[in-house]
């Protein structure tokens, strides 16, 4: 017998999904609230939720006292190229593991998984000097490529994942279609798995926009990104929160616009292969 | 074109040895079905003609030449296999013609072939759809399409009917059956079905623990098994074997006779039993009869019907000319 779900059950758990859904997004709706605010509605007790006069002031005093263009244009350049870099590498190494596994491709994937354990501040030294010697510190290059690196595994593991779900037999196919080795992998396993690329992208992206720890340590100000704009309004200014709030709510629109935009895509992708 | 050697050919999986070395020529234009039971390595045989398995000793050769280290892509064979694999991104039109854009063919000619092959295939109306907008039978077509468009030296089929239902998998053996005698091309054809084997087959191979039993045409297969294994796998029902006192009166350590090659009486026989299950499917009756002494449960088929009930004493008769003998090897004794 299929399961019946009365009306009113359905009520209940829709309203018990929009809370946790808000209770999720609470922090970041209460931020760009916040950075509507005057300063002095920002830290009033009891907060206010919606009835304080509305004021653009402090997105005007943020686009004066800094570059936001320039920040923009530093993240999208790291967190794309990153990205397209690290899916380059990626989807050989995936197939390689994927489809001609050997006794050791499950140790290999664990090892790399077992980077991402490794408290980065324990190789912020030697990185840093690394970056010395070859001339990528504050560079747009050095940070493409050293978040390009902390993320392969996790682009790797999701690919491996999609790439497995892919019927190996159809490989097979193309290869006694004729196909090369780069033809099979263009023609036949990529668009197969362009919904697994894409979130894995669309993951990907997200996380190298929000890189705090090696944007911060590894920029001044040439490559600087979002993430050190917004940190350039925390101290040395004291607590100005209503600006602090309009910068960070500058630096993640295009990434909230994106997920918004992608969010079905995102979603299928995530579990693609969980239903058939 | 269309002439596959294998010569001392073997297939090692780390320490296990799954194909022994093995010699087989099959030749231009012949139908070859390879059957034996599950894990017997007829698909890995297969596999390694086709290249998408590499062998660990011996020699390939397609029409003379040796193509042990050659890519499956430079062997000019076609493949259908059991899943079908067709690409689902792709419409049917350009699945069928994805061999010919691998291999730079003009676009003229591709069409031309498309367009041929959809129609002995009859695919035409649906060549525009995507694989999963179309059943299992017209997949199978597709695929099929997709192998004969290249002209291959051979085609390979990797059990290419058995995820299709009864009643599709008759029409569509006579249909592959068809096109072998309207392509006359070499056709390699895997199946853990000794009836497909049987009604296609130009020449069967039956294998066991990737060794080869026996090697002939369906009926010498049926009539001159030449081992226990083979008698008992090739027909349906399968021979009845029997040891003991009764094969040693002929000689014999096992003998084996059909369940066709039997008379039925209620009356009189050589062999005295009780009816157990009687299966009726009209053109013929399958009796199963027990408490013979010989072996348990005997398979009589007779033509038609025939009027035994359960529990009902029958008396059974060899035809002595289809009796089989065997050794104590196994091995048939002529």
């Amino acid at each position: 017998m299929a399961r019946s779900i009365t009306n009113k059950q359905k009520t209940i758990n829709t309203a018990f999904a929009w809370g946790i859904g808000l209770i999720i997004f609470f922090p970041i709706l209460w931020t760009i609230l916040t950075s509507f605010k005057s300063e002095a509605d920002a830290i009033a007790f009891p907060p206010k939720f919606l009835f304080f006069d509305w004021t653009l002031e402090n997105y005007a005093v943020v686009q004066e006292r800094s570059d936001y263009m320039r920040f923009l244009w530093n993240s999208i350049i790291i967190a794309g190229g990153s990205t397209l870099l690290g899916i380059l590498i990626a989807v050989p190494a995936a197939w390689s593991m994927a489809f001609v596994p050997s006794r050791r491709t499950k140790d290999i994937l664990m090892w790399m998984l077992s980077t991402k354990m490794l408290p980065a501040v324990g190789v912020l030294y030697p990185m840093y000097l690394i970056f010395i010697k070859m001339g990528l510190l504050d560079t747009r290059i050095g940070l493409v490529i050293v978040l390009m690196l902390i993320n392969l595994p996790i682009i790797i593991w999701m690919l491996y994942t999609y790439f497995k779900e892919i019927p190996a037999e159809i490989l097979e196919a193309a290869r006694m279609d004729g196909a090369s080795l780069g033809k099979e992998i263009i023609y036949v396993l990529t668009p197969m798995a362009i919904p697994g690329i894409a979130s894995t992208i669309l993951l990907n992206v997200i996380l190298a926009w929000n890189e705090a720890f090696w944007t911060l340590n590894l920029t001044a100000a040439k490559a600087a990104p979002l993430t050190a704009f917004i940190a350039s309004y925390s101290s040395p200014e004291g607590l100005f929160y209503a600006k602090l709030s309009a910068a960070s709510t500058m630096a993640i629109a295009p990434i909230l616009i994106m997920g918004w935009f992608s969010q079905k895509q995102l979603v299928r992708g995530l579990t693609f292969g969980a239903v058939k | 074109m269309g002439r596959i050697t294998l010569d001392k050919v073997e297939k090692r999986f780390g320490d296990v040895q799954v194909i022994p070395p093995l010699d087989l020529t099959i030749e231009e234009g012949e139908f070859v079905v390879f059957v034996g039971p599950s894990g017997c390595g007829k698909s890995t045989l297969l596999r390694l003609i086709a290249g998408l398995e590499d062998v660990s000793g011996g020699q390939i050769r397609i029409d003379g030449n040796d193509a042990t280290m050659i890519p499956p892509a430079k062997r000019g064979l076609a493949m259908v296999f059991q899943s079908y694999a067709l690409y689902p991104h792709m419409s049917v039109r350009k699945n069928i013609a994805f061999p010919l854009k691998m291999a730079g063919m003009d676009k003229a000619e591709q069409d031309r072939r498309i367009d041929n092959a959809a129609k002995i295939l009859n695919l035409t109306d649906y060549i525009d759809r995507k694989p999963g907008q179309l059943s299992g039978g017209q997949r199978q077509r597709v695929a099929i399409g997709r192998a004969i468009v290249r002209e291959p030296a051979a085609f390979l089929f990797d059990e290419p009917l058995s995820n299709l239902d009864a009643a599709l998998r008759v029409g569509m053996r006579l249909e592959i059956t068809e096109l072998h005698s309207r392509l006359k091309t070499t056709m390699i054809y895997v199946t853990h079905d000794q009836v497909e084997a049987m009604t296609m087959a130009d020449k069967i191979v039956v294998l066991r623990a990737g060794h080869i039993e026996q090697v002939g045409s369906p009926l010498e297969l049926y009539r001159r098994p030449r081992n226990l294994f083979v008698a008992g796998f090739i027909g349906s029902p399968k021979m009845n074997l029997i040891a003991g006192a009764e094969a040693a009166k002929h000689n014999a350590t096992t003998i084996g006779i059909r369940p066709e090659h039997m008379g039925v009486s209620k009356t009189e026989g050589m062999w005295k039993g009780r009816v157990g299950v009687s299966e009726h499917l009209g053109s013929d009756t399958f009796f199963y009869v027990h408490d013979t002494g010989l072996t348990d449960g005997i398979t009589v088929r007779v033509p038609g019907e025939f009027d035994l009930k359960s529990g009902d004493t029958v008396y059974l008769t060899p035809d002595m000319t289809h009796l089989h003998k065997f050794d104590d090897k196994g091995l048939r004794i002529e």
